[in-house]
């Protein structure tokens, strides 16, 4: 598996999760799950319209991801944001429909956009990725500190007004870059398990933001690695890999939540029984 | 005039079976996923109901995989993916969306597998298309009675839940209070959810089954804030759109560039959306004039009492 034609899947595949370690971090934080799974969802329409019209299907997934962002902002100002997300998410995914039903390309183009293919990144796919990747992180490192306050006390950001509202939707335009060029690696439909599962076992070892961040990058690299070795064995879609072990994260992050919880409780019961006998 | 209507409907709509059976499958569906979205939206699940649709894809290709018909699995697995949900913790609003989207993640990979196996040691190529974007002309009219008494029993559930599941959406505390058991009515509201979510995916797809269940409900609610009045608004509107949709997809038969037809699913989609910028527009008209009751628009935030 680690051929010629495999180096330009490691270095993408490796890219791809140290962006979405960095990204994600905030989308848990941010509890902003059904964004970050709406925009790769619906990119995916964007690919299959680039296709149609024959340019650059990065091109496409840029953007309706972008477009579905700003649709997304724009929408969610004025009514509920969850259902402004819904409903975006599902009018580009059945503008994708129609763009099928006009392209000849069915069955297995589509699955491998929305369920990933790593066999099939070329040499020239690697520098945009890169280039992509370093502006999502730059850009996330920039708002930093803006993006910790109004995830950590949203209250306070809103008081701040206006410019909760330009950091939300440049976090929303983050996530969108980072959408569309990992989805033709990992797929439509599980970019996002990436982005949610390491930061989330992440969060629960450690509550320090720094510390936090980088194991959730150190997870993100783990789990594509682990999933591209086996799809490249099994033959499996590396999809289906990238999901379970987004879950296995977070189930392993709950059980070590829980288990912190039962030794602080049993701690606590055993300070207060002495308490007792002392005090008796 | 009969030339008008033979210009608005092609010729033969109304005496083609499949159309027929497009109808009634598809309406049914729309009018349960319209009653229950309207609680989706109350209870600010619209990304539980989106889930469901993308777990109810892998009882789909699932079921794709045993060879029974896809009902079933969409059913079985959103079913299942509900009462997960609730089990890791959905109710907590703060952990919901994350816990939602794990399960979400788990189901997809799943289902890519499913899939993969259906196109690989199967001959149903055609699985991931039919799955994931439906295929209300090709329904097996065996499944209807099958339909006709999964809606029945979602709508069943909201009836009997209507008032309980009301109070907890508005105020979970004062439901607690007055003696509601909020988790179960919670987790029975989600699992009819997902039995509505799985309809209509088996008419317009699984991936798209999210528009009829938030689409219509958010118009509603943006047109009335009375419960009952946005239910049948709700109701109303997805089956208008489904409807519209069902004829303008037989129409376009002969509509450039490919001549086979554009999707149904397209047009319900398309159609929803529009119905909600309508809405949208006509509503914050009227919000102008008089501020709007915001009560139930805002979903409650549910304690996590166990």
């Amino acid at each position: 598996m680690f051929y010629g034609f495999m180096v330009n899947t490691w270095t993408v595949a490796t890219i791809i999760a140290v962006v979405a370690g960095v990204v994600g971090f905030f989308v848990v934080l941010r509890g902003s799950a059904f964004v970050a799974d709406a925009l790769p969802t619906g990119a995916f329409a964007g690919a299959a319209g680039a296709s149609l019209i024959g340019v650059n299907t990065l091109a496409g997934l840029g953007v309706f991801s972008l477009a579905g962002a700003l649709g997304i902002g724009w929408l969610g100002r004025r009514g509920r944001h969850d259902v402004a997300t819904a409903l975006v998410l599902v009018l580009m995914l059945g503008l994708g429909d129609l763009f099928l039903s006009f392209s000849t390309s069915y069955g297995p183009e589509i699955f491998s956009l929305l369920f990933g293919e790593v066999l099939g990144i070329s040499q020239n796919e690697v520098a945009p990725v890169a280039v992509l990747s370093a502006i999502c992180v730059i850009a996330t490192m920039m708002m930093f500190r803006p993006l910790m306050l109004s995830s950590v006390m949203p209250e306070l950001a809103e008081a701040r007004g206006k410019r909760a509202h330009r950091i939300d939707m440049g976090f929303l335009a983050v996530i969108a870059l980072a959408t569309s060029m990992a989805l033709p690696v990992v797929g439509a439909l599980l970019i996002f398990s990436l982005m949610i599962g390491p930061p989330s076992a992440a969060r629960s070892f450690t509550s320090a933001p720094y510390p936090a961040l980088a194991l959730s990058v150190v997870l993100a690299i783990v789990t594509v690695w682990a999933a591209i070795a086996a799809s490249y064995v099994t033959n499996w879609p590396v999809g289906f890999f990238v999901g379970a072990t987004g879950a296995f994260w977070y189930a392993v992050g709950r059980a070590w939540t829980a288990w912190g919880r039962n030794r602080a409780g049993r701690w606590l019961a055993k300070q207060s029984r002495e308490v007792t006998v002392v005090a008796g | 005039m009969s030339g008008v209507l033979r210009y608005i409907v092609e010729p033969g709509f109304f005496g083609s079976a499949p159309a027929h059976l497009a109808l009634a499958a598809g309406g049914v569906a729309a009018v349960v996923s319209g009653i229950l979205g309207v609680f989706a939206v109350m209870r600010g699940q619209s990304y539980a109901g989106h889930a469901f649709a993308d777990v109810s894809v892998t009882g789909g290709s699932a079921s794709f995989l045993i060879g029974i018909s896809p009902i079933w699995g969409f059913a079985g697995t959103s079913v299942l993916a509900a009462g997960i949900m609730d089990m890791i913790g959905i109710r907590r609003p703060r952990g919901r969306d994350l816990a939602t989207g794990i399960v979400r993640g788990a189901g997809l990979g799943l289902a890519a597998l499913f899939l993969y196996w259906d196109t690989t040691h199967g001959s149903t190529t055609g699985a991931t298309i039919e799955i994931l974007f439906g295929s209300m002309f090709v329904l097996d009219p065996s499944v209807l009675p099958f339909v006709v008494a999964l809606s029945l029993l979602a709508a069943g559930i909201a009836a009997v839940l209507y008032r309980p599941l009301l109070l907890s959406s508005l105020s979970a505390e004062l439901a607690y209070a007055r003696g509601v058991p909020v988790r179960l009515a919670g987790v029975l509201c989600l699992a009819a959810i997902a039995m509505a979510v799985s309809l209509s995916s088996l008419t317009i797809g699984a991936i798209l089954s999210t528009a009829l269940l938030i689409g219509p409900a958010a118009t509603a609610l943006r047109l009335t804030s009375r419960p009952g009045v946005a239910i049948a608004w709700s109701a109303a509107c997805g089956l208008a759109a489904t409807w519209l949709g069902i004829l303008l997809a037989y129409d376009s038969y002969y509509w450039p560039p490919v001549r086979q037809g554009w999707p149904v699913s397209f047009f319900v989609v398309a159609l929803v959306f529009l119905f909600y910028l309508a809405a949208q527009v006509t509503g914050s008209r009227r919000g102008r004039r008089r501020p709007a009751p915001a009560a139930v628009t805002e979903p409650a935030p549910e304690p996590a009492v166990r």
